[in-house]
């Protein structure tokens, strides 16, 4: 029997620099790349990476990212100490933002983050406390 | 259509990467919103964007966006080439606006892919 998968990967998001936002995201999706997964699949991982380590950046100050990959699944969770989402299902509505005017001028906070993180992952989960922060798990099946 | 003739067509400066001018690209897109781009994007797109800044390569990067092309003659800063180098993603500025880029391309073939919701 061949040996099983497991690759951990873990990243601390730096939340004071919007320019190097994504590079968590850069490193997995090379990872992913180098496994010789399929693209399409590899591209649903970095979407999803990515627009969780942007929110994590512009609404927590940046946080730690673990990324696991196994033989089944690609399992990715955000963790922060930020602010918290007091309204879950009002964040993930498509439009909702309360990014501020200058990240809209960099390109995001048009309040489609999470409906992308939805939209592109098996399993989306989200458990917030205002003032205490936010973790975001996602999975998707290889 | 070939990044080459994108260029052409949009009588655009390559920036970096010209080495990859004669790659396919099979859709495009338009938008100053990434988070739209990472929404609606399909495979080996030409991105037409007035953002600059270094998100817009990282953005391309995660859609495996082979080119982007920045209107108005926007020139995008040193860390957005260095990164778009790294990745082969060719970089060009057209003098058009968005939206007569968009036209220009339309009109010669070049469609959105399918990406209607």
């Amino acid at each position: 029997m061949s040996e099983k998968r497991r690759i951990v990967l873990e990243f601390d998001v730096d939340g004071d620099n919007f320019v190097s936002a994504g590079k968590a995201s850069e490193a997995v999706k090379s990872n992913l790349k180098m496994l010789g997964l399929p693209p399409a699949l590899i591209r649903r991982a970095a979407i999803v990476m990515y627009e969780g380590e942007i929110n994590m950046v512009i609404h927590a100050k940046g946080g730690r990212a673990y990324v696991e990959i196994t033989d089944q699944e690609i399992s990715i969770t955000l963790k922060d100490v930020g602010p918290g989402i007091p309204d879950i299902d009002l964040a993930m509505q498509e439009g909702y933002s309360t990014a501020p005017d200058e990240i809209r001028a960099l390109g995001f906070g048009a309040g489609m983050g999470l409906p992308n993180m939805k939209k592109y992952s098996d399993s989306l989960e989200i458990q917030s406390e205002p003032g205490k922060g936010t973790t975001v798990k996602m999975k998707i099946k290889l | 259509m070939k990044i080459s003739k994108i260029a052409e067509i949009l009588e655009a400066e390559v920036l970096c990467c010209d080495g990859h001018t004669e790659n396919e690209v099979m859709s495009a897109c338009a938008s100053d919103m990434m988070s739209d781009v990472l929404a609606f994007v399909k495979d080996h797109a030409v991105l037409i964007t007035g953002l600059c800044n270094p998100q817009v390569i990282r953005t391309a990067e995660m859609m495996d966006i082979v080119c982007v092309v920045y209107v108005r003659g926007k020139k995008p800063d040193a860390m957005s080439i260095e990164l778009a180098e790294s990745k082969n993603i060719v970089l060009m500025t057209s003098k058009y606006r968005m939206y007569q880029a968009c036209g220009l391309l339309f009109s010669q073939g070049m469609h959105g892919g399918d990406c209607l919701i």
